[in-house]
């Protein structure tokens, strides 16, 4: 079957730092994906390329059987591409209600009064429901995370994409939100996950990729890829809590 | 009607205050020409006209992110424009300035078209090119007195009210209903489903992107509704000064310093900002006005130390202490009544 989500051979550097050096990538219908490596390895900008904020050297970026390696990140977005910044981006001026009320609407093209109760009970699944009207700028990094999980949600897509947003939770708390990602998968949503909270991927991923220089250097089943003579080559003491 | 278990309320307890407040002050000013002398309306209609400029500036800078210095493009577009089509074409002085509107949206497309390729400081000078052009261009016009400018017709003026008392006060009524029409529209706007995405815009651009809001889109939307109302507001300025000349119609000074100064130090990014900026404004021009070119210099170093030490203004400063919003424009999350009283309320 077709991968909902490719990205074929993409390049990307940064001045003489190479990014990403054809790097290739599938993303199965109802799958769930797990990515890590190193600081740097260029986690993160593989998702710019893929939710469109970031535009590649060289490569494709296939979703859902159609080319949109030049489609803006809002026409992606409609699309079901959604997306978690690892460093929150609030709309900090605004209340955590509006913050996910925009996405919706806009996401889903709606009118915003009809977005009202699906948001409020995301705000609810994600552990904001008491601080629905709370300014966004006000919040603690941990309630930013969860509010650019609920966001993302929000815009029900059919591939999220998120960025290390298990990082600083308790265990009880991290428990929580992999039950959540559970959830969210359960529902049909397909998911990437990038992370650095290993047992937290183990717990939510079918398949997990090792990125490092630019390629993916390993892949396959989580806990044997963890196990795996690379990762520890290049974790080193990080992957052993695993 | 099928009723959600949520809803969503703008009213805040300091917003009704607000509200209020603006209501009153609103009735108040309406009845200046029973209470003010002259000299008071003249300056009443000044402050009206910049609070006006302010809360434009203020939408296109403020919250779609475009830093323009070259909005007197349309205020002297506007004025050109009642010049014009009072002389060329013997249009009503009140038609004109609303003609003036339309087509300064309408000016404002190709303008957005060619300077929207600019990003940062290169938009921003980009629009004060822009605004060149339209002086030299004025400069040209040799019906409307080229470079140095022309007066409006005795007659005209004259025509316009019975007497030079009512003409005044039909002016100040003038400036008052169309501030009043600019602040409610920009309201009406902030507080629509284009305001939620533009305030998304203001916070965060590129989560705004990523979250299915085509930006581009709506900094050009704004960016042709600002040309409406600054060209409308320039027609009205020039209407009350009587005459015009390229140098006054396109004054970077006048029409933009002057009101990024207003909306920094009020509080950008904040619809109450151009409000208390202006007020401010005017207060320190009265007060230095003995001093000459220095007053200049003390407005600079009054906007010197607002910016360090309240860079969101001076509004910015109170209503994050104290949590105010003097117009109701967020949204508060409530639970609906659960159930619909039978028969309806009264
Ligand atoms: N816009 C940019 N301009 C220049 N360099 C960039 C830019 N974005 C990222 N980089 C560089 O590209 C490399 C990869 O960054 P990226 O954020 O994708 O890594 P990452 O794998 O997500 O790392 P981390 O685990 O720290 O989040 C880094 O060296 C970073 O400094
Ligand atoms: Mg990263």
């Amino acid at each position: 079957m077709a991968p909902l989500l490719a990205l074929e051979n993409i390049s990307k550097r940064f001045g003489a730092v190479v990014v990403a050096d054809s790097v290739n990538l599938a993303l199965a219908e109802g799958e769930a994906l797990g990515i890590i490596g190193p600081n740097g390895a260029g986690k993160t900008t593989l998702f710019g390329i893929a939710a469109g904020t970031v535009a590649p050297d060289a490569g494709r970026v296939i979703f859902a059987g159609e080319d949109i390696t030049r489609l803006p990140p809002e026409r992606r977005c409609r699309k079901g591409i959604a997306r978690s910044f690892q460093v929150p981006q609030p709309f900090s001026g605004m209340t955590v209600f509006e913050n996910v009320v925009v996405a919706a609407a806009f996401a889903g093209g709606v009118r915003e009064a009809s977005v009202y109760d699906a948001c409020a009970d995301l705000l609810d699944r994600c552990g904001l429901a008491d601080k629905a009207n709370k300014r966004a700028g006000g919040l603690t990094l941990l309630d930013r995370k969860r509010l650019e999980l609920a966001r993302a949600l929000a815009t029900k897509p059919r591939v999220l994409l998120l960025d290390e947003v298990a990082g600083g939770l308790t265990e009880h708390e991290c428990a929580a939100l992999v039950t959540l990602i559970k959830d969210v998968r359960a529902g049909g949503v397909s998911i990437v996950w990038i992370e650095h909270v290993v047992h937290a991927l183990l717990a939510a991923v079918d398949r997990l990729l090792v990125l490092h220089g630019g390629k993916f250097i390993a892949e396959g089943d989580p806990r044997s890829v963890i196990r795996s003579p690379q990762v520890a080559e290049i974790y080193m003491g990080i992957a052993a809590d695993a | 009607m099928s009723q959600g278990k949520y809803q969503a309320e703008h009213a805040t307890h300091s917003s009704r205050i607000g509200v209020t407040l603006i209501g009153a002050t609103f009735v108040v000013l309406a009845l200046a020409p029973f209470w003010g002398d002259r000299q008071t309306l003249r300056l009443l209609a000044e402050i009206f006209t910049f609070v006006a400029l302010a809360s434009l500036w203020n939408l296109l800078a403020g919250y779609a992110g475009l830093v323009s210095v070259g909005q007197q493009a349309f205020v002297g577009l506007g004025g050109y424009l009642l010049f014009a089509l009072v002389i060329l074409l013997d249009v009503h002085p009140i038609a004109a300035i609303l003609i003036a509107g339309p087509i300064g949206a309408l000016v404002a497309v190709p303008v957005a078209t060619l300077i929207f390729r600019l990003r940062g400081a290169y938009f921003a000078i980009g629009t004060w090119v822009v605004a060149e052009v339209f002086r030299l261009l004025a400069s040209q016009i040799s019906a409307l007195g080229g470079g140095s400018g022309i007066s409006l017709p005795a007659a005209v003026v004259i025509a316009m009210a019975p007497s030079r008392q009512l003409r005044e006060f039909e002016t100040y009524w003038l400036a008052l209903a169309l501030t009043g029409a600019v602040l409610g529209a920009i309201v009406a706007l902030l507080r629509s489903r284009h305001g939620l995405a533009l305030t998304a815009i203001r916070d965060n651009e590129v989560a705004a992107q990523s979250n299915g809001i085509d930006v581009t889109r709506i900094k050009f939307i704004v960016y042709m509704l600002t040309g409406f109302g600054t060209a409308m507001i320039g027609a009205l300025i020039f209407l009350m000064k009587l005459r015009i000349s390229p140098d006054t119609a396109f004054s970077v000074n006048d029409w933009t310093a002057f009101v990024i100064f207003i909306t920094v130090i009020g509080g950008i990014g904040r619809i109450e900002g151009p409000i208390i900026g202006t007020i401010v404004f005017f207060m320190l021009r009265q007060a230095l006005a003995d001093l000459g070119s220095l007053y200049l210099l003390m407005m600079g170093a009054v906007a010197i130390v607002v910016m360090l030490w309240a860079p969101k203004g001076l509004w910015g400063l109170i209503a994050e202490r104290f949590g105010w919003q003097a117009l109701p424009l967020q949204r508060y999350l409530v639970l609906a009544p659960k159930t619909e009283q039978p028969g309806g309320k009264p």
